[in-house]
This record gives structure tokens, C-alpha cells and sequence, in this order.
């Protein structure tokens, strides 16, 4: 089950030990996390709820690799990933997480399909095969009538779907949400947490969500709360 | 790994209007550029074809051209009995010839510019093989007769069949027109030596040049050194073609010069253009471009893929320069040639190899405006941008 404080070593799926982030704004220097440590097991749905400007996306960014840590280490699937070169982690990205953004973050000029598709173009897959995948992602999410359809043609809770098709789409490790329902009205908002619900429920995947909404956090398995860059 | 193609496409057409007006920007740098080398080629080729490669040219040693040579008549018989001059049954394939400079009033301005009158011998046409009577006749020698050249009847007043032209005084019938295939010859007016020259008070028995035909290609070095070992001769020998391409290049020069200017400065506003549309697009798509590398595709991937919509900017500016270019084809156009002073008209020549150099400068254009914004997208930390989001 995943926890928060150990210090001890683990073969959890993401393990984070001792992380701190911070910046330097003017001559002043932001503490936006310390001394962060977690750990998550395979196949666990983790909510992060906390104020604005508490550190969650902090958080998020560094378990996916978008930024890196002032101090500490992160082992995802036993990689250090603190310890890749920014080109290493941009492949391992690729790899291992899939992200869902809360404004979708879909490629606008792009159809459906081909946003899907995205990611696929950086793994070794046969046209056909990419085909295939996409299909079947775009099936899980509902949206199997949508392939050809702008994101500017569908609704902000099938924008989403969309997105969570192009994040489970190359099967990654694990799956980053980042306010996935902030941007939807309560109804699409419930059909997104079923959605992450029934990932982890059905296909094992592990989802780290981060929330401001206590109905979303009550889907997940376990809650963290985030103050003031602490992690409990 | 590259982003699609597609993505720059559709991009491209998202924003279709910012891309139409950098589109034409190219497009109008592409068609000055190519019409500017078409001008310095057509000018190139009026003068490079009005010499054959199987003709020797003959001056004084030292002369620029043909107006600041001499040569008398002791002198093309020299030239005349070379075995390496081609003869027929009626003798040597030489022409000593004369030239001057008559002021003639310009048909569409009504000014007046100098047309050069070569004074030719009976052999003229045997020995200037691409020059031939197009309509009318040859004059006659030792009569005052003249024919025109196709483009100096076009470009000045007066010149029509029948028609009468005072050159030194003197009234000359004009009994044909010459066509010489664009070339140089097209400008002149073409008058018997014998008469034309006594009109200008020209001593008898001088020429300024002589085109000798070679009896094979090769045989001008042959000529060149026995002209050079003949104490009775002090001129330079030439082949026809070189001495023509030689004249062109100060005036190609300068028409490159100026083009190159003209093209740079519409180059520097097309790229201008470029680059304003996809800072703009670059802007403008921060959460995409963030949210892509966040994907996993490398700096490297959004670096081509913006570079490549320039570039298809570019082609289809480059593509639109060209077809505005190529109707300049074959469009007659006249300069004065600073070697003679003579006003020479000329086609513009767009050839296949010039638009593909237009082609190249637009996407040259296209890299130069597309690579700073690439690079600007790529700078930011992936965090920072989806955070700034």
C-alpha cells in the first residue's frame, strides 16, 4: 500500500527519498518541496490533494520526469531517473508515464486518431500495429466513432478521453493526472474517475492524480495531502 | 524520432492567413531573383550567341572591342591566306568589318539611342552563320542599302521596309531585316563597308575587326600563333564566343550586382515575414509544443517540425515566385552595353536552372526564417512551459 515518511529502502513501483524542490526567485529562494518521501505499489490509485501553490504539479512534474530535483532521489520500476541526462529522461518518458492534463492538452490542428497516435511514433511499431493500438485505446475510452474528429469537434469530457487514450495508449508504467477534472462539469468529471477507476480496477495500471476536488480524491485508494511543500 | 508531417501541414493551415502573407513575401523575393538572373542571362546569351565557336575574332592588339580596334586591308589578307581560315568556292570565309555609332530615335520613348551600323563585306552572312534574311533582302554591296536587325526595327522610329535612314548624311534604303536568333547582331543595322564607311569619313581600306571562319575548331591556336609570329601583324585573335561572353560580363555584372541587392533587400523583409509567423505560431501553440515534449519527443523533433513548416512556407513561395517569374520568358527588353556604348535589346531568359536557384534562395529563406523560432520553443524547460501554461 502506498505510504509517505519511510525513509526505509523499497521495492515499491515509485519510490521517492528524501526530494526537495526549490527556486530562486530575485535573491529570494522558494521551498516548493522538502524532504519528500513516498511510495507507491503497482496497480494503485494515489490522490494528491492540497492548496494551490502547495507543490502538487511540483510533485507530478518530478515523478514524470519534466523536471528534475534540487536534492533526493526517484526510482521508478527500480530506475533512478534523477540520475538520467535530460535526452535519457525525454525516452524514458516516452516509455513509462502517460500524462492527462486538466485543459487535455490535445493537439488541436490533430484528429483524435492521429493524438492517439502520438506517442506510438516513438516506440518501434508497425504502421498497422499503430493502427491497431489506437483502435483499441479509443475503444476503452468510448470513443471508437470519434477517430476522425478535431478536438475543436468534441466536448471538454471527450477532449479528456481522448487524452487519457493517447496517455494509456503505449501501455506505460504508470498514468500522471494533473487536475484531470478540473476543466469538466460534474457529470464528465464522474466519467473521467470511472475511467481512471476502471484502468486501475480492470488493466492494473497505477494512477497518481493530482486534485483540488475531495469527490475525485474519494475514487482513489489513498490520499496524500500536500502543505507547504510536505508531503502526509 | 520526427513528428509527422501532417502536423506541420495542418498547422500551416490553421493559421492559413499569417502563412498566405508570409507565403507572398517569398514569392515576390523568389520572382525578383529569378527575373534579375533572367535579365543577367538573356543579356548573357544575346551577347555569348552572337559568336560562333567556329569563327575566329580578330582586333588590335590591346582593344577593348571592336569600336577602339584597326585593322587594313594588308592585314585581312593575312588572315585571308591563313590555312587555318575555311574557305568555299568563292574564296576566304573572312568579313572585315566596320562599326559606328548612329543616334536613332527610340520607338516607344521618342529619346534617341545609339544603334551600332556594322559595315560589312559581301561575306558577312557566309561567315556570321546564325544571322540570316528574315524578310525582304540582303543589301546589295556598293549600293546604300542597309538591313535591320529583327529587335532594332522593334525598338526604334522609322525603321520599316522601304523605309529611308540618313547614316552620316547620307540616306540609306533598308531593303530587309535580319534575324540572328536574340543575338547581339538583332540591335544593328547592316550597311555595305565600302559606302557606309566613306559616310563617316573612314579611311578606305580600314576595317576595325575581321570574324575569319576556322577551318576546323581547334585550329585557333594555330591561327592565334601565326598572327603572333607575323611582324606584319600586331593583333590579338580570339575565339567569337569568348570575346562575347568577355563583353557581357561587365553589364551581367551589374545587373547581378544590383539583383543581388534588390533580391537581398526583399529577402531580408521575406524572412522578416517568416519569422514574425512562426514566433507568432510558436507563441501561440506554447501548451502544444510543451505538452508534445512532455510526450517524449525530444527539442530535436519540435526543431524540425517548426523548421519544416517554414519550409513548406518557403516552397510554396518559392513555387508561386516562379510561375510569377516564368511569363518574363522570352520578354524583350534593351540596355545600353557600356563595352560599345550601343543600345542592345535583349529576351529575358528563364531557364530551368535559374528557378531552381529561386527555388533554393526560398528555402534558403524558409531555414534562415524558421530556425530562431525552432530553437525559442526548445529553450524553455518543459516544466516551466507547461507551468507557465
Amino acid at each position: 500500500m502506498a505510504r509517505v515518511g519511510s525513509t526505509a529502502r523499497s521495492e515499491a513501483l515509485i519510490c521517492l527519498r528524501g526530494v526537495a524542490k526549490g527556486y530562486r526567485r530575485g535573491s529570494e529562494d522558494l521551498h516548493v518541496l522538502t524532504d519528500v518521501n513516498l511510495d507507491v505499489e503497482r496497480g494503485e490509485f494515489v490522490a494528491l490533494m492540497g492548496p494551490s501553490g502547495s507543490g502538487k504539479s511540483t510533485l507530478l512534474n518530478l515523478i514524470g520526469g519534466l523536471d528534475v530535483p534540487t536534492a533526493g532521489t526517484i526510482r521508478v520500476a527500480g530506475d533512478a531517473i534523477t540520475a538520467l541526462s535530460r535526452a535519457r529522461l525525454t525516452a524514458w518518458r516516452a516509455r513509462h508515464v502517460g500524462f492527462v492534463f486538466q485543459m487535455y492538452n490535445l493537439i488541436p490542428v490533430l484528429s483524435a486518431f492521429r493524438n492517439v497516435e502520438l506517442p506510438l511514433l516513438l516506440l518501434p511499431l508497425s504502421k498497422a500495429d499503430r493502427r491497431e493500438r489506437v483502435a483499441t485505446a479509443l475503444r476503452v475510452v468510448g470513443l471508437a466513432d470519434r477517430l476522425d474528429h478535431k478536438p475543436r469537434e468534441l466536448s471538454g469530457g471527450q477532449q479528456q478521453r481522448v487524452a487519457i487514450a493517447r496517455a494509456i495508449v503505449a501501455d506505460p508504467t504508470f498514468l500522471l493526472c494533473d487536475e484531470p477534472t478540473g476543466d469538466l462539469d460534474r457529470h464528465s468529471a464522474d466519467e473521467i474517475l470511472e475511467m481512471l477507476h476502471h484502468l486501475v480496477a480492470e488493466f492494473g495500471k497505477t494512477v497518481l492524480m493530482v486534485t483540488h476536488d475531495p469527490r475525485a480524491a474519494a475514487r482513489a485508494q489513498v490520499t496524500f495531502h500536500l502543505d507547504k511543500g510536505e508531503l502526509s | 524520432m520526427a513528428l509527422p508531417l501532417v502536423y506541420s501541414i495542418e498547422s500551416l493551415r490553421a493559421r492559413w492567413r499569417s502563412s498566405l502573407v508570409a507565403v507572398a513575401g517569398i514569392a515576390g523575393s523568389v520572382a525578383v531573383f529569378v527575373a534579375m538572373l533572367a535579365l543577367a542571362r538573356g543579356f548573357e546569351l544575346a551577347l555569348v550567341s552572337s559568336g560562333s565557336p567556329d569563327n575566329a575574332l580578330v582586333r588590335r592588339a590591346g582593344a577593348t572591342s571592336e569600336m577602339d580596334s584597326v585593322l587594313d586591308v594588308e592585314e585581312l589578307r593575312v588572315l585571308q591566306d591563313a590555312p587555318e581560315v575555311a574557305r568555299d568556292a568563292r574564296g576566304p570565309l573572312v568579313s572585315g568589318e566596320i562599326v559606328v555609332l548612329v543616334a536613332l530615335p527610340l520607338r516607344q520613348a521618342g529619346t534617341e539611342a545609339n544603334v551600332m551600323v556594322r559595315g560589312v563585306t559581301a561575306r558577312a552572312l557566309d561567315v556570321h552563320g546564325g544571322v540570316r534574311v528574315a524578310e525582304g533582302r540582303m543589301l546589295t554591296p556598293g549600293t546604300a542599302e542597309v538591313v535591320v536587325g529583327r529587335y532594332a526595327r522593334n525598338s526604334y522610329a522609322g525603321l520599316d521596309l522601304g523605309a529611308s535612314v540618313r547614316l552620316g548624311g547620307t540616306p540609306f534604303t533598308i531593303v530587309g531585316f535580319l534575324d540572328a536568333g536574340g543575338s547581339a547582331f538583332d540591335s544593328e543595322i547592316w550597311a555595305d563597308e565600302a559606302v557606309v564607311g566613306p559616310a563617316y569619313q573612314r579611311p578606305r581600306g580600314y576595317y576595325q575587326s575581321a570574324a575569319a571562319r576556322l577551318v576546323a575548331r581547334d585550329a585557333l591556336g594555330a591561327l592565334r600563333e601565326r598572327v603572333a609570329s607575323d611582324p606584319r601583324m600586331r593583333h590579338q585573335v580570339d575565339r567569337e564566343t569568348e570575346y562575347y561572353a568577355k563583353a557581357s560580363q561587365a553589364m551581367r555584372g551589374m545587373i547581378l550586382s544590383l539583383g543581388a541587392l534588390v533580391a537581398a533587400v526583399m529577402g531580408v523583409g521575406a524572412v522578416c515575414g517568416a519569422l514574425n509567423t512562426l514566433y507568432s505560431a510558436v507563441a501561440e501553440r506554447a501548451r502544444e509544443l510543451a505538452t508534445i515534449r512532455a510526450l517524449g519527443f525530444g527539442g530535436g523533433a519540435v526543431v524540425i517540425a517548426i523548421v519544416a513548416e517554414s519550409l513548406l512556407l518557403a516552397a510554396a513561395g518559392g513555387v508561386l515566385g516562379a510561375l510569377l517569374a516564368w511569363p518574363l520568358d522570352g520578354l524583350t527588353t534593351s540596355t545600353l552595353n557600356f563595352q560599345t556604348f550601343s543600345h542592345v535589346a535583349f529576351a529575358f531568359r528563364v531557364t530551368p536552372d535559374l528557378l531552381a536557384l529561386g527555388f533554393g534562395f526560398a528555402l534558403a529563406m524558409g531555414a534562415v526564417g524558421g530556425l530562431p523560432p525552432a530553437l525559442r520553443a526548445v529553450r524553455v524547460p518543459v516544466a516551466v512551459a507547461l507551468r507557465d501554461l
